[in-house]
């Protein structure tokens, strides 16, 4: 597989693929609060805005390399291979559901397809991420393990304690820092030293000695760089790196926390509901990471139109099918809430 | 074949076998193999031998991480307060990843500490919190009072494919018993009866079994027959045996060093309310530290944990009583 360097076309081409299949299975979660109340319980975070980060990031990957990510998972597995039925089917609550709806949005899992499991607690996965760079390492298995978390995280004792383990380890971890702006609803300005003293959230790489670099998330192939590198150097046994991929959550955190029976969905963006900068989410839209790479990608002749078309077609028929399937899938037995609470 | 060991010995024995049997054993911890003197360093490597910085949120949840993916680590943590600025990890994580995840994974995690410290060691460090991690559910809680019950329950923790907090009292360190050699397993969720008696059934745990053992040849010595039961793991908890060996004395007294509302022997004597209310000839009584922190002059320490006096008070309360239908 191709590391860092130039990806093939048919290579540009799949990473286009998977990020509209992204955008594509998030617009369809969040219609679901529409279309079908009552459907979705809980809370959902969607990564749209993210596909540049997630996929720049996870096509640098080898065929055996884990991933893990925090509670804002609905992506990563999607492009790992995990069926978007079972993806959905798991936010639906369905039997059908890749956790059999023991788990839901937060905590969706496929260790098979090399998705261990998430954490919905910020930064603790990162910790857990950083053990399973043990195991590589212990077992020389030759992985890496790319660990993505939030800008919110990167306030959080795990990610101090984690990165520095790391690097005394020398561990095979990728960090990717995916800075979205927004801590839940709280801007990284109001929160971030480094943000507020005007430097890069990489920067926090420097206390523990590794390389840390910031690469526009909006766009794909920066991303793929940066990560190729990092992941070669983790692949080497030379440590972990830090890469921060500065984008923009196109959704609100979640969808709004209320108490049945009450309906929920997603909100405006928090930029929009709580700050009233209509402005600001207007300009990042303008930056969205698919429509940026789908011109690129057109405008070299790597992808003609009617091809990109194609792909967002196919892209809107697999998640129409998706919900279709999810809804038709039954709900689990009761009693089998007290199955798995132990091995 | 047995040989003499001491507590901390057998603890030792039991993960050094286990590192010989499994190469999936890694072992780390702060302040451990520091340099190459180490005897598990020396044995078994740098890899899987690490001394670690004071990260607990992280050494636990790479803990968890690492055996999510196919290690089986013994993180080594010393003392239980530790574990309580990682709590999330402990509480919130490593029990709740396979369930969540639809039983896709095992963790197959030993979280190793002491606990109960009685030698002046104040408030912040001397206290006994399994109450707290017994009643996570996918989580298990393993609490020698022996050196053979050291070696066996360690041996079964490091085995279990769930995360296990093994919880060492350290005034039980330098005890000296004896311990099977070789393969030896204590199995999760059988307690065991440390002396048989006939007049008052006696529950407790760690340091508590060996007060309550003394306080019971005490009681000897005044006619009354007292049996000692230890659960010896309180997640899974054997509530048949105490129940059974309450049908056998009628009577039933819970010796824990935790305050009383954390205590284990809240749990259990409600267990054998529901169980065992038949049984018994007197009401149930609870010998449990008083509900202060733990005080540092040794005098006030004294005063707010339980003791053989104490025990002892409680036994003949008990024994006194003529149930209503005798």
């Amino acid at each position: 597989m191709t590391r860092a360097g130039s990806p093939t076309s048919e290579r540009l081409v799949w990473m286009y693929t998977q990020m509209v299949r992204i955008r594509e299975f998030e617009e369809r979660v969040k219609r679901t609060f529409t279309e079908h109340p009552g459907v979705m319980r809980g809370h959902a975070h969607l990564g749209d805005g993210a596909e540049g980060a997630i996929v720049g990031a996870l096509a640098t990957r080898s065929e055996h390399d884990l991933v893990m990510p925090s509670y804002r998972c609905h992506g990563y597995p999607l492009v790992l291979g995990t069926p978007a039925r079972n993806l959905m089917a798991e936010i639906y609550g369905r039997k059908d559901g890749v956790c059999g709806g023991f788990g839901g949005s937060m905590h969706l899992a496929d260790p098979a397809r090399h998705f261990p499991g998430t954490s919905g607690i910020i930064a603790q996965s990162i910790a857990h991420a950083t053990g399973a760079g043990l195991t590589a390492q212990v077992k020389k298995t030759g992985q890496v393990v790319y660990c993505f978390f939030g800008d919110g995280a990167t306030k959080q004792g795990g990610f101090y304690e984690s990165l520095n383990l790391a690097a005394v380890w020398k561990l095979p971890v990728v960090y990717v820092l995916e800075n979205n702006q927004y801590q839940a609803y709280t801007r990284v300005s109001l929160e971030d030293a480094n943000e507020m003293a005007g430097d890069p959230l990489s920067q926090k790489a420097q206390a523990f000695s590794i390389p840390g670099k910031t690469v526009d998330g909006t766009e794909v192939l920066e991303v793929f760089e940066a990560v190729g590198r990092a992941a070669e150097r983790a692949r080497a046994g030379k440590g972990p790196s830090l890469v921060e991929a500065k984008f923009y959550r196109l959704s609100a955190h979640g969808n709004a926390i209320t108490v049945p029976p009450v309906p929920t969905q997603f909100p405006e963006h928090e930029a929009v509901e709580v700050y009233g900068n209509k402005a600001e989410y207007a300009e990042w839209k303008l930056k969205d990471p698919i429509a940026k790479f789908r011109a690129r990608l057109t405008a070299k002749g790597t992808l003609r139109e009617a091809a990109a078309k194609q792909i967002d077609d196919r892209a809107s028929t697999e998640m129409e099918d998706a919900v279709q399937f999810s809804l038709a899938s039954p709900l689990p037995t009761a009693e089998d809430a007290v199955k798995y609470v132990y091995a | 074949m047995a040989r003499e060991m001491m507590f901390a010995e057998a603890m030792a024995a039991a993960i050094m076998e286990e590192m010989h049997r499994d190469p999936d054993v890694v072992f780390y911890g702060q302040n451990m193999a520091m340099t190459e003197r180490d005897p598990f360093l020396k044995r078994f490597g740098k890899e899987r031998v690490r001394i670690t910085p004071i990260s607990e949120t992280a050494e636990i949840g790479a803990g968890i991480g690492a055996a999510m993916t196919g290690l089986r680590p013994i993180v080594e943590l010393y003392m239980n307060e530790f574990m309580l600025v990682a709590f999330n990890q402990v509480i919130n994580e490593a029990p709740r990843l396979r369930y969540m995840s639809g039983g896709q994974v095992k963790v197959p995690l030993v979280l190793k500490a002491g606990f109960g410290f009685a030698a002046g060691w104040a408030g912040q460090h001397s206290n006994c919190l399994y109450h707290t991690m017994m009643g996570i559910p996918g989580l298990k809680v393993a609490m020698p009072s022996t050196p053979a019950d050291a070696k066996g329950l360690l041996t079964a923790a490091i085995r279990d494919d769930n995360p296990v907090v093994y919880l060492h009292h350290y005034m039980l360190m330098l005890d000296k018993g004896e311990v099977p050699e070789g393969d030896y397993v204590v199995p999760f969720g059988l307690a065991d009866i440390k002396r048989a008696g006939t007049d008052v059934t006696i529950v407790a745990t760690a340091w508590m079994v060996k007060k309550s053992l003394a306080a019971a040849e005490e009681l000897a010595n005044e006619g009354i027959s007292a049996e000692v039961v230890d659960p010896r793991t309180l997640a899974p908890l054997d509530v048949k045996t105490i129940v059974e060996s309450v049908k056998k004395t009628g009577r039933l007294v819970l010796v824990d060093q935790a305050p009383r509302q954390s205590s284990a022997a809240a749990v259990i004597a409600g267990e054998v309310a529901e169980h065992g209310f038949e049984y018994l000839k007197a009401p149930v009584r609870m010998v449990t530290a008083l509900d202060t922190p733990i005080p540092y002059s040794e005098p006030l320490e004294r005063y707010v944990l339980p003791d053989e006096e104490k025990i002892m008070r409680a036994v003949r309360s008990v024994v006194s009583r003529q149930s209503a239908g005798a």
